[in-house]
């Protein structure tokens, strides 16, 4: 018994480093694996306060851009509306409430943005007190970011669709294939699409874009366009790399998707899974 | 004594707000952000209690980790340098630093970028190897650590330069 205390006591330094090493790699594995990286994340309120102060100066650097965006978001929405043949004085009569989408949007902001990493994230500024909960879709009016992933009271972390752990359901634009989209960590501006089968006919510039095939994103919403693609080692697949309509390096506002059906899907498939 | 301890926990701070404030979003050629807040392991006194060293390096760390999200990656680089700091020490300093008369403010520049060099490259690799967690990726491994060493040495070599304590 002495001589354990005494081994104890002698290694005590080298015995706190293994369990603080210890330590650490659990918080690392637990972040390479997808929903269980909670402990240590920053939509606590002091990395969360001190992301929005940094933001609230470095907006105003961003202001033109944002500016320009929203007014070309608005532009085709106007557009978009004429050619449903609707005015925007009848518009106006409709009220949300009674307006039974089954998605519902609501904007947040881009409190920090990673794009270098490995496993990005992007931090926003609504969280549980904004109804903000995990699984829900995030996007910009181009196209898709990411999936929220964690969240606090007032802030929600985003898994980003750069991240190794990220895989969202895409397909083409013109026909049904579909495929899974992954990121291989070296062009913030190009992610892969995997497993779509050699039956697609694929061209350089297709649209790639959400298949609806999940509860998260509705069907339709833009992610890239085709830059090249070739078959994979099993020669059934292909494997595409899609250059992306967002700019993942300078995002400023999003909107989070909220699937109103989300519950009565889920009953429905509850039972299957059993 | 107490102006040491005071100067070390602003140095703490310090460097915490510059690296996640400023540091990493510089993203150098896409990729390449100088993590400077190592500092704070560099210049720690050498004879400080070396269990508390290492709870307080785990804790800047795991500090950096929380603001980027990186899980606990920066938190075992920094607990793995804080560990082998004196080694690093040994072998750059030889017998000044056995004897407990070397201070870090008063040194040659050819030693202190032995010793930053050694120390930076250390943490970088583990960083790296932990972030990317692959190996698989391991030349992406190999040229991250390179370019982010290269990137780190030179800022920390300024900061260490131009903010030096001139009170020897």
């Amino acid at each position: 018994m002495q001589q354990i205390i005494n081994f104890l006591i002698r290694n005590k330094h080298s015995l706190l480093f293994l369990l603080l090493l210890l330590l650490s790699f659990v918080f690392t594995i637990q972040s390479h694996s997808y929903h269980k990286s909670k402990f240590v994340s920053s939509t606590n309120f002091l990395s969360g306060g001190m992301y929005t102060w940094q933001n609230s100066i470095s907006d105003y650097f961003n202001l033109k851009s944002e500016n320009k965006r929203l007014l070309e978001e608005n532009e085709r929405l106007y557009n978009q509306l004429s050619a449903l043949g609707v005015d925007s004085v009848t518009v106006q009569k409709i009220d949300t409430s009674s307006f039974n989408a089954p998605y519902t949007f609501t904007k947040a902001r881009v409190i920090k943005n990673d794009y270098s990493k490995i496993d990005n994230y992007i931090l926003i500024n609504k969280g549980e007190n904004d109804s903000i909960q995990p699984d829900m879709g995030v996007i910009t009016d181009k196209g898709i970011v990411g999936i929220i992933e964690n969240t606090s009271k007032n802030y929600s972390r985003v898994i980003s669709i750069l991240n190794s752990n990220s895989r969202i359901n895409a397909g083409l634009k013109k026909s049904n294939q579909y495929g899974s989209l992954v990121w291989n960590g070296k062009d913030p501006n190009i992610v892969q699409l995997e497993t779509v089968p050699r039956q697609a006919e694929l061209t350089e510039g297709d649209t790639i874009i959400t298949h609806g095939r999940s509860t998260i994103f509705p069907r339709g919403i833009g992610i890239g366009t085709i830059l090249n693609y070739n078959l994979d080692e099993s020669k059934s697949y292909y494997e595409i790399d899609v250059k992306l309509f967002n700019d993942m390096t300078n995002i400023g506002f999003v909107y989070t998707i909220k699937n109103r059906d989300l519950e009565e899907i889920k009953s429905i498939e509850a039972p299957t899974n059993e | 004594m107490n102006k040491e301890v005071v100067a070390n926990i602003g140095r703490f701070v310090i460097l915490i707000l510059v690296q996640v404030l400023v540091l990493n979003h510089v993203n150098f050629m896409g990729y390449l952000n100088p993590y400077i807040y190592i500092i704070f392991i560099l210049l720690a006194p050498i004879n400080i209690n070396k269990s508390l060293f290492l709870l307080i390096s785990f804790i800047l760390g795991l500090t950096i980790d929380m603001f980027g999200d990186s899980g606990g990656v920066h938190a075992a680089a920094s607990l793995v340098i804080a560990f082998f700091r004196p080694i690093a020490l040994r072998s750059v300093f030889g017998l000044s630093y056995e004897f407990q008369t070397v201070k870090l403010s008063n040194i040659s520049f050819g030693e202190k970028l032995g010793y930053v060099i050694l120390m930076v490259l250390t943490h970088h690799i583990v960083l790296f190897s932990l972030e990317i967690f692959n190996f698989s990726h391991i030349l992406l491994i190999a040229k991250k650590t390179l370019f982010s060493s290269l990137f780190t040495i030179v800022i920390t070599m300024l900061v260490l330069v131009l903010f030096r304590r001139n009170d020897s």
